[in-house]
């Protein structure tokens, strides 16, 4: 089996951001997402979900690595200061990489 | 003496349950379902009311709680800026959240009356919408000024369209058109379950204002003495209005509990868009951790004491 070679870019961070996010995401050429809703814990204190104001989410997009570039330098840039967000990379594959 | 109110109660409950590490916990699918009814029970209400009013006699009480949602967060303001050594953005966030209202403290304070058998225009949840905008208004320029870029087209859609207005407004108006006799169905539902969807809210209120308690440690006295002294200041300007525009005793306290009480649902959501700079755990702390509780355990009955003596002192 053969699989192309992708990023998979995962955000987690406030849910008060999901719209805001989501219009960045596809502007910078993503084609897709997929969005959960998460809880934990981190340098901003803890995020249990228990109602909106607390609540966090987690975006996972697929994309080619300058897309994956372009969503970090931009999240970077606009969001790091004043929100709890984290970013990460994972190399994954694809069999349809017309698709991402 | 009446016997303690199983609302308050359980708003204990949920407090002691969170300050002790409980495991309790309402799934936020619960949480969002109780405030939806809530919201639209509060709507609804209003609205088979409105309907048998004059829209425009309201007009004049609907002008002036507008003007005291836009002056009660510049009073604050400073307070903020000068006592408490706030940043510009932290002092115009914590305003906007004191100019805005708190629709549990209202519910509360509605099932406080009902429960007395004293009456109050029912039409209140009207102004009760009024008075959630225009403080986001006046905390975003208290903190921008005027010139500097802010986007209010988005910041207008997160405001009219958020669940609390949309409920709120939609429940106005499905109560408006629909009346009372084609609202019998759906009552139950709505006006049959209020207490008892009101006491499982609280519980959790209580849980989160437990929630607090570890920031409020650490941001320390002035946070505390501001969320109880301010209300108080709130419920005064708020009654002296009610009576001012010839509302009843409940009427008029239902403004000064409005006046007294701080946003936690539709100002949290615009700060954090409008002006992601300001914190807001402070907001939340003193909103949730302090002003609630205090309305709620110790405001009605002083809120209620106020309105009668306003209405006793001007016949």
């Amino acid at each position: 089996m053969h699989a192309e070679a992708r990023k998979l870019v995962t955000i987690v961070t406030e849910s008060a951001l999901e719209r805001r996010l989501v219009n960045d995401l596809r502007r910078l050429g993503a084609h897709g997402y997929t969005i959960s809703d998460a809880r934990g814990e981190g340098s901003r204190g803890v995020r249990n979900a228990g109602w909106e104001a607390s609540s966090n989410i987690r975006v996972e997009v697929v994309c080619d690595t300058a897309t994956a570039e372009a969503i970090a330098g931009h999240l970077r840039a606009n969001y790091y200061d004043h929100y709890a967000m984290i970013l990460y990379f994972s190399d994954i594959g694809v069999l349809r990489p017309q698709k991402f | 003496m009446i016997p303690l109110d199983p609302i308050v109660l359980f708003f204990l409950l949920g407090l002691l349950a969170g300050l002790g590490r409980s495991d309790l916990r309402l799934p936020s699918a619960i949480y969002e379902f109780l405030s939806v009814i809530l919201l639209l029970a509060i709507g609804l209400k209003g609205g088979v009311e409105l309907a048998q009013q004059s829209v425009t006699a309201l007009l004049p009480q609907m002008a002036a709680v507008i003007v005291m949602g836009l002056l009660l967060p510049l009073a604050a303001y400073p307070v903020l800026r000068a006592l408490g050594r706030l940043a510009r953005a932290d002092a115009a966030s914590i305003a906007a959240h004191y100019g805005s209202v708190s629709v549990g403290t209202y519910a509360v304070a509605v099932a406080w009356l009902v429960s007395r058998e004293i009456s109050f225009e029912e039409y209140m949840p009207l102004l009760l919408v009024l008075l959630e905008m225009p403080a986001i208004v006046v905390g975003i320029l208290l903190a921008r000024g005027i010139s500097a870029g802010t986007d209010w087209k988005a910041l207008t859609h997160e405001v009219f369209l958020g669940k609390s207005i949309v409920l709120l407004g939609g429940g106005l108006l499905i109560g408006w058109a629909a009346g009372p006799a084609a609202l019998e169905p759906v009552g139950g539902m709505f006006f049959g379950l209020f207490h008892g969807v009101l006491a499982l809210f609280l519980l959790e209120m209580g849980l989160v204002a437990a929630g607090q308690v570890s920031s409020l440690r650490r941001h320390g006295l002035f946070l505390v003495a501001f969320g109880i002294i301010f209300p108080l200041f709130g419920a005064a300007v708020g009654g002296g209005l009610g009576w001012l525009l010839g509302l009843s005793p409940g009427g008029t306290m239902l403004l000064a509990v409005l006046a007294a009480s701080a946003s936690y649902i539709a100002v949290p959501a615009a700060m954090r868009l409008a002006l992601p700079e300001a914190n807001p755990t402070l907001s939340l702390t003193a909103a949730l951790g302090v002003t609630f509780p205090f309305n709620i355990l110790v405001g009605m009955p002083l809120y209620h004491q106020w309105a009668t003596l306003l209405h006793r002192l001007g016949g």
